[in-house]
C-alpha cells in the first residue's frame, strides 16, 4: 500500500475581499490601482468594511466605486473635502475617506482641502499626486514639475508664469487641528509596504477619533508623462522625490507612541 | 418673528438636523439662528468657506440620509448652482432657501425677484427641475421651508424656498404648533455603512453608454409628477374678474392690497393669482382665467422673468401686460393702481 500525504496550503497572499474581481480602467502601470488594492487590504485589515464611506473625485478615479466594495459617494470636482464634512459631522461613527487627485485637491477643491483641514474635521484623505491632470489628458497640475512638459506647459513648467508645484502637506502642515501627514510612493514592493503602513496609520488615527490626517502617493501616469512603467519609478525615485521628500511631515502622536 | 428667523424656525421643526451656510445679506438672520439654536436640538452646524463648499456639504449630509439645509442670496446661490445640479443628478434630498436681492453682479443688498430665472429653470448644468415655494408672509415663511423638506424628501430633489430681501426681514406674528415631528421618510439608500445589506453608490455620473439618457428619461418622469400633483397656487376674488394680476412674494402681498381697494379706483373687478410653487408653475389655472379676463397683469421685482411663463400659460387668449420695479425697487399699490387703469381703464 502506498502513503498518502496531506499537503497543508496556507494562503499568504490574496485578494482582499472588499477589492471586487473586476478589471479597473487604469492604464498599464498607473499608480491608482497600487493604491486601490492597498487601500482593500487596509480595510479588510481594520475589519471597517461595514462602517466606511468612500468619496471618489472627479478625475481618473472617478469610478473607484467599481472597484472596492463598500458605501461610495461621488463628488464634483474638487469637492470631496466638504462633501466628506457633510457625511462625517452627522455621521461621525463612521469612517469617511476621501480620494482625490492633484487637480482636484489642490487646484480646483484647494478651499476646501485648507478649510477641512483647518476645521480639523476627523477624516482620511488620500491623495494621489501624479503631477499632472490624468483624466483631461495630462495638461498641467498645481503639482506638476519646474520643467515638466505637459499638454498646457508644452515648453515645460515655468515659474515665472507658473509658479512652483505647491507642496500640500508641507502647506497643512501649519493648522494645529492637522494630525498626520505623509508622504509615499509606489515605486517598489518596500516602498508600497511603506505607504500601506503609513495609510493604515492615517485610518487609525480617524478610528481613535485624533483627526485630520492626509497621505500623499506619488504616483505614476505613464500615459501623460510619456514613459513607461519602469521609466516612470525611475523617474519619482530620481527626480520626483526632490521637489516631495517622502516620509512622515507631522504626526501628532508620534512622540508618546511612535509608529503603532 | 423675522422670515429669516421664521424658514430657520421651520426647517427645525421639519427635522433639519444639518445645516451649512456662508453669510450675505439679506439672509444673515437664517445662519445667526441655525447657529443659535440647531445645536442645542441635536443638529449640526457648519459655517462653510463658501457657498460651493456649504452646498456640497450638504451634498454628503443627504448622502448619508439626514436632513439638511443651506440659505444665501443670489450671488450666493448662483455659486450653489454646481452642488444643485449634483444633487438633483443624484436624486438626493436637500432644501435651499434664496432671499434674493438685486443683481446683476454685486448689485445691492435690496429685495428683488430677479432669480426667477436661475430658480425655476434648474440654474445650473443639464436637464433638472427644484420645485420652487415663493412666500409672501412671515407665516408663509416657516411653512414653506416645513414643506420644502417633505418634498425634497417625497420626490429626492432638491427644493428651493425662493423669498426675497422684503419678506425675509419683515417682521410679523407667527403660529407655529401645527408644524409637528414629521413622519420619518425611509431612506434606503442613504449611505450608512454596507452592512447587511448591498452597498449604496450615491453618484449621478452614468458612463455606461446609454444609461444617462435612461437617467434623464427616468428624472423628466418623475418631474412630470411633480407637475402634475404639486401645483400650488392662492387665487383672490378671481371669480368675477373683469381683469387678472398675477404676482408672487412681496409683489403680491402689494397686489392683495390693491385688488381690496373701492372699484372706482380700479377698472372693474380686479383678481389676483398667486403662484406658490413657481415650479411647477400653476400654468392650467392661469389659462382657465385667461378664457374669460380681459386681460392679465404680471407684476415683478425684476426686468419681467415670470412673464414668460404667463405668456406662456395664457397662449394668446387675451393680452399680457408686465408691470416691472428692478435693482431693489419695489412697486407701489399705487404704480399697480395707476397701471391698471392705465391699460384697461
Ligand atoms: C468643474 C469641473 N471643471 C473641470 C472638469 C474637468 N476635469 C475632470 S478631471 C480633471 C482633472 C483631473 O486631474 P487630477 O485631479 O489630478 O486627477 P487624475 O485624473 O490625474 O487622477 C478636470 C480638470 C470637471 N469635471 N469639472
Ligand atoms: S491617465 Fe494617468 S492617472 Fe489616468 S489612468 Fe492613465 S496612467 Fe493613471
Amino acid at each position: 500500500m502506498r502513503e498518502t500525504r496531506t499537503v497543508r496550503c496556507e494562503t499568504l497572499y490574496a485578494r482582499p475581499q472588499c477589492l471586487i474581481d473586476v478589471p479597473t480602467h487604469y492604464c498599464a502601470g498607473c499608480g491608482h490601482g497600487t493604491v486601490h488594492r492597498v487601500l482593500a487590504e487596509i480595510i479588510d485589515e481594520l475589519g471597517i468594511r461595514e462602517r466606511t464611506i468612500g468619496i471618489a473625485p472627479v478625475g481618473c478615479a472617478v469610478l473607484a466605486y467599481d472597484y472596492i466594495d463598500i458605501d461610495w459617494s461621488e463628488a464634483a470636482h474638487g469637492r470631496p473635502p466638504a462633501v466628506a464634512t457633510g457625511l462625517k459631522r452627522v455621521r461621525p461613527d463612521r469612517i469617511v475617506f476621501t480620494y482625490q487627485g492633484d487637480g482636484d485637491l489642490a487646484s480646483i477643491g484647494m478651499a476646501e482641502t485648507i478649510h477641512a483641514a483647518n476645521r480639523g474635521e476627523n477624516i482620511t484623505v488620500i491623495f494621489i499626486n501624479n503631477a499632472v491632470y490624468g483624466m483631461t489628458q495630462g495638461q498641467m497640475a498645481p503639482t506638476t514639475l519646474v520643467g515638466q512638459k505637459t499638454k498646457t506647459t508644452p515648453r515645460g513648467r515655468d515659474p515665472e508664469q507658473d509658479g512652483y508645484p505647491i507642496r500640500v502637506c508641507e502647506l497643512l502642515s501649519g493648522f494645529d487641528r492637522v494630525r498626520f501627514l505623509a508622504r509615499a510612493t509606489v515605486t517598489s514592493a518596500a516602498r508600497v509596504r511603506r505607504m500601506k503602513k503609513l495609510l493604515k496609520k492615517a485610518f487609525r488615527y480617524q478610528i481613535e477619533r485624533v483627526g485630520f490626517s492626509l497621505v500623499e502617493v506619488l504616483s505614476p501616469c505613464p500615459t501623460y508623462w510619456r514613459m513607461t512603467p519602469v521609466e516612470c519609478c525611475e523617474f519619482i525615485e530620481e527626480t520626483m522625490v526632490k521637489s516631495f521628500p517622502l516620509g512622515v511631515i507631522k504626526d501628532v502622536s508620534a512622540g508618546e507612541d511612535g509608529d503603532r | 418673528m423675522s422670515g429669516n428667523e421664521a424658514a430657520a424656525e421651520g426647517a427645525m421643526r421639519a427635522g433639519c438636523r444639518f445645516y451649512a451656510g456662508y453669510p450675505i445679506t439679506p439672509q444673515n438672520e437664517i445662519i445667526a439662528y441655525m447657529a443659535d439654536h440647531l445645536p442645542l436640538r441635536g443638529g449640526v452646524f457648519v459655517q462653510a468657506e463658501s457657498e460651493l463648499a456649504a452646498i456640497n456639504m450638504l451634498y454628503g449630509a443627504s448622502a448619508a440620509g439626514v436632513r439638511c439645509m443651506t440659505s444665501s442670496s443670489s450671488p450666493g446661490v448662483s455659486l450653489k448652482q454646481e452642488g444643485i445640479s449634483y444633487l438633483a443628478g443624484s436624486e438626493l434630498p436637500a432644501v435651499i432657501v434664496n432671499i434674493s436681492r438685486a443683481g446683476p453682479g454685486l448689485g445691492d443688498i435690496g429685495p428683488s425677484q430677479g432669480d426667477y430665472f436661475q430658480t425655476t429653470r434648474g440654474g445650473g448644468h443639464g436637464d433638472y427641475r427644484c420645485p420652487a415655494l415663493a412666500p409672501s408672509t412671515v407665516q408663509e415663511m416657516a411653512e414653506f421651508t416645513y414643506l420644502a423638506f417633505e418634498l425634497a424628501d417625497t420626490y429626492r430633489n432638491p427644493v428651493v424656498v425662493q423669498g426675497d430681501g422684503m419678506v425675509g426681514q419683515m417682521m410679523e406674528p407667527v403660529a407655529l404648533d401645527h408644524l409637528r415631528p414629521p413622519r420619518p421618510h425611509q431612506k434606503p439608500w442613504a449611505l450608512t455603512g454596507a452592512a447587511g445589506r448591498p452597498r449604496n453608490i450615491v453618484r449621478s455620473f452614468r458612463g455606461v453608454k446609454g444609461e444617462l439618457e435612461k437617467h434623464n428619461i427616468k428624472l423628466q418622469e418623475k418631474y412630470d409628477e411633480i407637475k402634475r400633483t404639486e401645483v400650488r397656487c392662492v387665487k383672490i376674488a378671481c371669480e368675477e374678474a373683469d381683469v387678472l394680476v398675477v404676482a408672487y412674494g412681496t409683489c403680491a402681498r402689494i397686489a392683495r392690497e390693491v385688488i381690496a381697494w373701492p372699484p372706482r379706483r380700479l377698472p372693474g373687478r380686479v383678481g389676483l393669482l398667486r403662484p406658490v410653487t413657481l415650479w411647477p408653475f400653476p400654468c392650467r389655472q392661469i389659462a382657465e382665467l385667461a378664457e374669460r379676463v380681459r386681460g392679465v397683469l404680471t407684476v415683478e421685482m425684476n426686468a419681467g422673468q415670470m412673464v414668460e411663463d404667463v405668456r406662456l400659460a395664457v397662449e394668446g387668449r387675451c393680452p399680457v401686460h408686465l408691470l416691472r420695479r428692478m435693482g431693489g425697487a419695489v412697486p407701489t399699490a399705487r404704480e399697480i393702481a395707476d397701471k391698471l387703469v392705465a391699460l384697461f381703464g
